[in-house]
Order: C-alpha cells, then structure tokens, then sequence
C-alpha cells in the first residue's frame, strides 16, 4: 500500500546573507492509501520545501520521511528507486527544451526503466491522448502553451508508473483560462485512485477533489481535516485569517 | 590577439554569460550582425579589402607576390588539420572540466579548477612550448600529433570555462526534472543538461575555433609547417620579410573573416531556433 509518513520533519538551510532560515520545523504529515491531500498556506510557509523533501530534491535536516514502507531519510535507502515510484509535477514544468512532447515522456521509462522505444512509445501516445494531447506528440514544448504544457510533464510523470504523485502548485504559473484543462486531468487522476500529495492555491479543486486538507504556516502543519471540516469549520484561527484573507 | 587579451576577453565573455545566460561573442573577431544592413558594415570593408589587396599583389605582381602566395598557402591544410583536431581535443577536454567544475565531488572540482588556473596563468606560447619539449622528451610523437596535443591541453581550459557557464545557464530545473524521473545525475547529465548545453556553446566553440586557428601560428615556432611556418621558410630563402609577412598576413586575415561569417550565420540559424 503506497502512503507517506512524515513524522518530526525538519529543514534548516543557510539563506544567502547568512541567516539560518528554518523553512519546515517539526511538521507531522501522513497520506494514505489513495488520498489526496491539499497543503495549503501562505506563502513562504514550507509547503514547497515539504514537498520537495518527498522525493528528496531538499535533504532533510531532521525527523523521517517513510514513503511506501521505506525510510528515505536513511543513508542506506537508494533514493532513485523511490523517486521511480513517486512522480512530480512542477510549477515551472520544466519540460526538456530540446525534446518532442512524445520525447519527454519516455526519456526516463526508456533510460531508467530500460523499456524498448517501441513499448515506450505506445505508452507515450496512450498517456498523451490521455492528457487530451494526442495531436501534439511531435510538438516541442516552446510550441506549446503552458496548459499544454503542464499536461505533457503531468503525463511525463505517468509514463514511469509512480504509485504516488506530487505536485508543486501545478498551476500557479498558468494563465486563468488554462488552469482548468489542468485541473481536469488532476481530478481525473484522483479518481483513478491515484495517491496525490499537492501544494496549490486551486481552493475550488482542493474542496472537490480532496480527501484531506492540511494547512500550514511558519513551517509547521497548524490544522488538517476534511475540506468540509476546515473550509467551513476552521478550527485555529491563524486558519480563519488566512481563509478569510484568500476567499 | 595575445594570450593575456585572450584571457581578458573570456572572463569578460563569462561575466556576460553569467548575467544574461547566453553566450556572447567577444573574442576580437568581426562578426557580422544580421542586423547590419548597410552595405559598409565593418566587416565588409575590411574582408573586400583584404580580398582586393591579396588579388592585386598577387595577380598584378607576380615576382615576388604570386611566388610568395603560392608557396605559402601549402601551409593552409596544415593550418586546418592541427586547428580542426585540436578543437575537437578540446571540446572534449573542456566538456570534462566543464563537468568537473559543477561536479558535487570537492575533489574533481578542485582538479578541473586548478587545471583551468593553470593554463590561464600562464602564456600560450610558453604552454605550447613546455608541453611540446614535454612529449618529446617522454613518449617520441612527431610534430602535427605534439602540437595538436598542445593546442588541446591549452584551449581545452577555457572550452571548460564555456561548458560550465553553458551548463550553469541551464535552470536548475532540467535537473530536478531529470532526477525526479528517477534518472542518475550522469544520464541527467547526459541526455538533458549536455544536448542544451551544446546548443547554448556551440556558437563560442566556433569562435574559439577561429581564437585558435589564429593561435595555431604559434606553433609553427617549433613544429608545424603551417602558413606562418612556410612564410619564414621563404624568407629564409629570399630575405623578403616585410613581402612575406604582408601575404602571410592577409591569407590568415580573409580565412579568419570567412570564418567568423559562418560562426555569425551560425548563431543566427540558433537564435531563429531556439
């Protein structure tokens, strides 16, 4: 059963002027089986960095990360193997220029999964039409639009089979008309019963298609509950303020 | 230009690289910018010049210019061979000490910045000469394979320095990508960060090509018989220095010209691409 357990986590890292910033301090966070779960929070919270210590694109500096049975803030752990499970989706995309949106997607199923180009670009096209992008196979991604965009790196996550997905505030960098082709396949793929573990600021999506909410502030987790609980319910009040303040 | 206007020009070119994240071209040579409509650009001038200049001297007075010409341009595939390997020994050199210079390990980062202090410590000339004598002295290799060595070793530094600011151009996020998919730095390295890389440097590899086709003349103090080589040989002979030098340099100058027009064509093909 894939899930994540985050107990104690903490990241300290050194600013540019020399300053210790404690960007997540003791924060405790568990996803189940199939859940998807909304961080949200102001800004500068330590949503992102959260998120990113996951898949340990941040290294930790204290506390433990268990994804899927297995303890990644060990040394031992061999954190490619976890990284295969655990797909991402970025704010910025980060698509490879100088590849084909058929290309982006099965760059790692062929080189890490060391599947045959042929099976990779079935695969490929299937998850495109997927992602409502079957007629953009051969597109490189400068000829794109970001909600196109999103959804070839979205499906370029797919494509390695991960067992648990995390996106980082998929579509802060989107224009509004494009938010929602985006959202749609995120909604989609939370029914398919895949494990999603997201930083947005898309409330309207977070109260639809979440099965918990957490919210966060200073770096630790404040309050978390079903969206109905703490959209209409808010317990903390540092909560209410910063619902009050977004709605 | 000389080693140390050299060398001053590649960090200006760095410092530029760094602060616009494209790589810019700085290197002394004339390159003709698109833009650049009018008939009498710079870079017209001076190539018709050259061009009218070697043709007159060489069809209107043939004794001793077309003598000279003649004898002198035997030098030119010289020229091209040990400038054409040579670049290519230090596009590879340079992409390794490129790598080493973003590498996590403390250890080859300090090796590739030490070899790359190293070489820009120190006059071109003198590199090229100590390297020559060294391979004489300890493996027995024959002129051309010691300077294209030479040249490899010298220019390989400061490909290092392209490949790095190339590689450091690149957002932070191809790689998070890349390694997020599951991929090992190495493959990340090698199937995201390096082909758009190549594409960013290409343009300054050009112009480090033409740096050392001008460069390569150098050598010919010891070993090549290339274009200037050929030159002091008919001196030698017939004691027109000033004669000589003058084709000598005008051969060297319309190559030059004709290449920094194909690295400006280049660049633009990239600039329409990207």
């Amino acid at each position: 059963m894939p899930n994540i357990e985050i107990k104690n986590l903490d990241k300290t890292f050194l600013a540019k002027d020399g300053t210790l910033v404690e960007a997540v301090k003791n924060a405790n966070l568990e996803v189940k089986s199939k859940e998807v779960v909304v961080i949200i929070g102001p800004s500068g919270s330590g949503k992102s960095t959260l998120l990113r210590c996951v898949n340990k694109l941040e290294i930790p500096t204290g506390g433990s990360i268990v994804v899927d049975g297995i303890n990644i803030t060990s040394k031992q752990t061999d954190i490619r193997k976890v990284r295969e499970e655990v797909g991402m989706v970025f704010q910025a995309f980060n698509l490879f220029p100088h590849l084909t949106a058929l290309e982006n997607i099965t760059l790692a199923p062929i080189k890490v999964k060391k599947i045959s180009k042929l099976e990779a670009n079935k695969q490929g096209l299937a998850l495109l039409e997927r992602v409502g992008l079957s007629e953009k196979a051969q597109s490189y991604p400068a000829q794109l639009s970001g909600g196109q965009q999103q959804r070839v790196a979205i499906a370029r996550s797919l494509a390695m089979e991960p067992q648990i997905m995390l996106f980082d505030e998929p579509t802060s960098a989107l224009d509004p008309e494009m938010i929602k082709e985006v959202l749609d396949v995120m909604t989609d793929l939370a029914k398919s019963g895949m494990t999603m573990l997201l930083v947005t600021h898309e409330m309207g999506f977070a109260r639809a298609a979440a099965t918990k909410v957490i919210f966060m502030d200073e770096g630790t987790v404040i309050e978390e509950g079903t969206p109905d609980q703490l959209f209409d319910h808010p317990k903390n009040k540092r909560t209410k303020d910063f619902l009050d303040s977004i709605l | 230009m000389s080693p140390i206007e050299n060398r001053k020009a590649n960090k200006i070119k760095h410092e530029e690289i760094r602060r616009y994240k494209i790589i810019q071209m700085t290197d002394g040579v004339l390159i003709p910018k698109k833009n650049d409509g009018s008939v009498l650009n710079s870079w017209r001038v001076t190539f018709i010049f050259s061009i009218a200049l070697l043709f007159t001297l060489v069809v209107f007075f043939p004794d001793p210019y077309r003598k000279i010409f003649l004898f002198v341009i035997t030098g030119i595939p010289v020229t091209f061979q040990a400038t054409i390997c040579a670049i290519i020994g230090a596009v590879l050199i340079g992409t390794l000490t490129g790598l080493g210079a973003v590498s996590k390990h403390k250890i080859i980062n300090i090796i590739s910045g030490v070899y790359v202090e190293l070489i820009r410590g120190i006059p071109l000339l003198v590199q090229l000469i100590f390297i020559y004598y060294a391979l004489g002295r300890f493996f027995s290799l024959d002129g051309m394979l010691s300077a294209i060595i030479a040249l490899s070793i010298c220019f390989g530094a400061y490909m290092g320095e392209i490949v790095r600011a190339g590689i450091q151009a690149i957002p932070k996020g191809q790689m998070e990508a890349a390694i997020a998919l599951g991929m090992s730095r190495a493959q990340a390295f090698r199937f995201v960060i390096l082909p758009q890389t190549l594409k960013i440097v290409l343009p300054a590899i050009g112009n480090e090509f033409i740096s050392m086709l001008k460069d390569s003349s150098l050598v010919s103090a010891i070993a090549l018989s290339d274009i200037l080589k050929r030159g002091r040989e008919y001196i030698s002979r017939t004691f027109l220095s000033l004669e000589t030098m003058l084709i000598v340099a005008l051969v060297y100058l319309t190559i030059t010209l004709l290449l920094s027009w194909l690295v400006g064509k280049l660049e633009e093909r990239m600039n329409e691409n990207a």
